[in-house]
């Protein structure tokens, strides 16, 4: 768990990045941070690993006050990635990969087999690609072994900083995926920075949209959609996709088989294939079950998800 | 041509001693140069405000004649291979410098955050990451520094420090044309060889993921 207390940042020049921002940011979860640039999102999440220190208030990580802990500890059992990739030209792939483990000092069979797996998590052959240098890749292969970087030394937390902004969107909505599916599967808590509110809207589990160093609201992606507090987030949100959700809320789940997931999932509800769609949002939020199995009659359809859905809705074609 | 290789064999001797005692001050000269201006290089590109003041002075240093340096500095050291060291190091030290400081801090910035992000110490940083990206720049900085020190270690012989100036400076005295271009000659060889050699090690000293795609 990570906590913001009242805290405030005022840069050297004057200007206050941060006021009096208090946030809790529970275990395992996707936070994203979003906002205009200049809100002081970036800010904020570099508090979490103390690259910012903040001006008055504490910061604390697993119930530690940040300030208290060694910078270059606190920095290894947290992940990191960012915007423009930043993997080391001079160092081969496996190098890259395996740097916070060599910090570490981790045996050689421990470093590979962390490496391996991880690289064919996000995809790529550990083979093909380890002996490889980054100005080999193309950008998108370079930020998955960013992602995988982050990742090797096995942390806790792991912050993002608008890592996909640069790719193109091919590569981003894949990446996208994987991270979703990443976090899921290794149970890691991720503070995500964007000002992509598709992205947002794609990943989080909770969104958190900032203006000028405060927080305007914190919520999960449907929450805001359907209640957004303010004119800033409305039109921050986008009045489209706030209208689109609408419009396909009243839709029955059938109408939505194109998008639906066949394989199997490890913990479902049942549900009958005329309910609506925002019955089953309702239903995936308050339950607490990961996903439903939409049955017409006894046939099964396929799976559905939270981000199937809102993913869904928020692609244009279908709103038709 | 026939005179030149006449008065090369006949004075072979002391073209010899002289080509020795050259490489010997540029050399030492060289080392020391890099000694002091690698680690200050990195100093200053850590604490950048001072890196204007202390460039230039050596930037000052650089635009004395070199025949005036060494008339300055017998006065206050004397002659001898000392003074011609002295001099020889004060003009080694601006293009290290100045190369060790534009390496490290050309480096994107994003690369340094990236590692002291993930925990990385100065040190580990330094090692591990600024330095050898910042090499191919220190290489040419030192090569430049070379081929200047082999050049100007020429007027080491008027402090008496010898050098192939000495064979030089007696050509001119006797009128000796042959005589100045066999001292010439050797100097020039050097200073291409030196460069050389060094071009060699920048090739090697290039991290091998900097060759490719660039």
């Amino acid at each position: 768990m990570i906590q913001f207390d009242k805290v405030t940042k005022v840069f050297g020049d004057g200007t206050e990045a941060l006021k009096d921002v208090s946030l809790t940011i529970p275990t395992e979860e996707l936070v994203v941070l979003i906002g205009p640039s200049g809100c002081g999102k970036t800010t904020l999440m570099k508090m979490i690993n103390r690259l910012e220190i903040p001006t008055s208030g504490e910061v604390y990580v697993g119930g530690k006050d940040v300030s208290s802990v060694d910078a270059v500890e606190l920095r290894k059992t947290i992940g990191y990635v960012i915007q423009r990739i930043g993997l080391f030209p001079h160092m081969s792939v496996e190098r890259n990969a395996s740097l916070v483990p060599n910090l570490k000092g981790w045996t050689k069979t421990k470093k590979t087999e962390q490496v391996y797996e991880l690289m064919q998590m996000v995809g790529l052959d550990p083979k093909e690609y380890l002996s490889k240098y980054p100005l080999e890749l193309s950008g998108g292969q370079q930020q998955r072994i960013g992602v995988v970087r982050a990742l090797a030394g096995n942390p806790d937390i792991v912050l993002m900083d608008e890592p996909f902004s640069a790719l193109d969107p091919i590569s981003r909505e894949q990446l996208q995926m994987e991270i979703k599916n990443i976090q899921k599967k290794l149970k890691k808590t991720i503070v995500f920075v964007t000002h992509d509110m598709d992205e947002a809207l794609k990943i989080a589990d909770t969104i958190v949209i900032m203006r000028n160093g405060q927080i305007e609201q914190t919520g999960t992606p449907t929450e805001l959609i359907e209640s957004p507090i303010n004119q800033f987030v409305q039109d921050f949100i986008g009045i489209e996709r706030i209208n689109q959700k609408k419009s396909i809320g009243k839709r029955e789940l059938q109408d939505l088989i194109p998008s639906f997931n066949r394989s199997e999932q490890s913990s479902y509800l049942i549900v009958e294939a005329n309910i609506l769609v925002e019955e089953a949002i309702n239903l995936l939020e308050n339950v607490g079950i990961e996903s439903l199995l939409v049955k017409k009659g006894n046939k099964e359809l396929g799976f559905v998800n939270q981000s199937t859905l809102l993913r869904a809705m928020l692609t244009k074609e279908e709103v038709s | 041509m026939q005179t030149f290789l006449d008065t090369f064999f006949s004075r072979s001797d002391l073209i010899q001693e002289a080509f020795l005692q050259h490489i010997y001050l540029s050399f030492i000269a060289l080392a020391i140069g890099i000694g002091i201006a690698l680690p200050l290089g990195i100093f200053v590109a850590r604490y950048r405000r001072l890196a204007e003041p202390i460039i230039g002075v050596t930037a000052i240093f650089q635009t004395i004649p070199s025949l005036a340096l060494f008339g300055f500095l017998v006065p206050l050291i004397g002659i001898g291979t000392m003074t011609a060291l002295i001099a020889l190091i004060i003009y080694a030290l601006l293009p290290i410098l100045r190369n060790t400081y534009t390496g490290i801090t050309t480096i994107d910035d994003s690369i340094i955050e990236a590692g002291r992000g993930m925990g990385m110490t100065t040190g580990q940083l330094l090692r591990q990451i600024e330095f050898p990206l910042a090499l191919p720049f220190i290489m040419a900085g030192i090569r430049t520094a070379t081929v200047l020190t082999v050049g100007i270690a020429t007027l080491a012989t008027f402090v008496g420090a010898g050098g192939l100036g000495d064979v030089i400076y007696r050509g001119l005295q006797s009128y000796n044309n042959a005589l100045v271009l066999a001292g010439a000659l050797p100097v020039t060889i050097l200073a291409i060889l030196f460069d050389l050699i060094l071009k060699w090690i920048e090739k090697k000293a290039t991290p091998k993921g900097l060759k490719t795609g660039r």
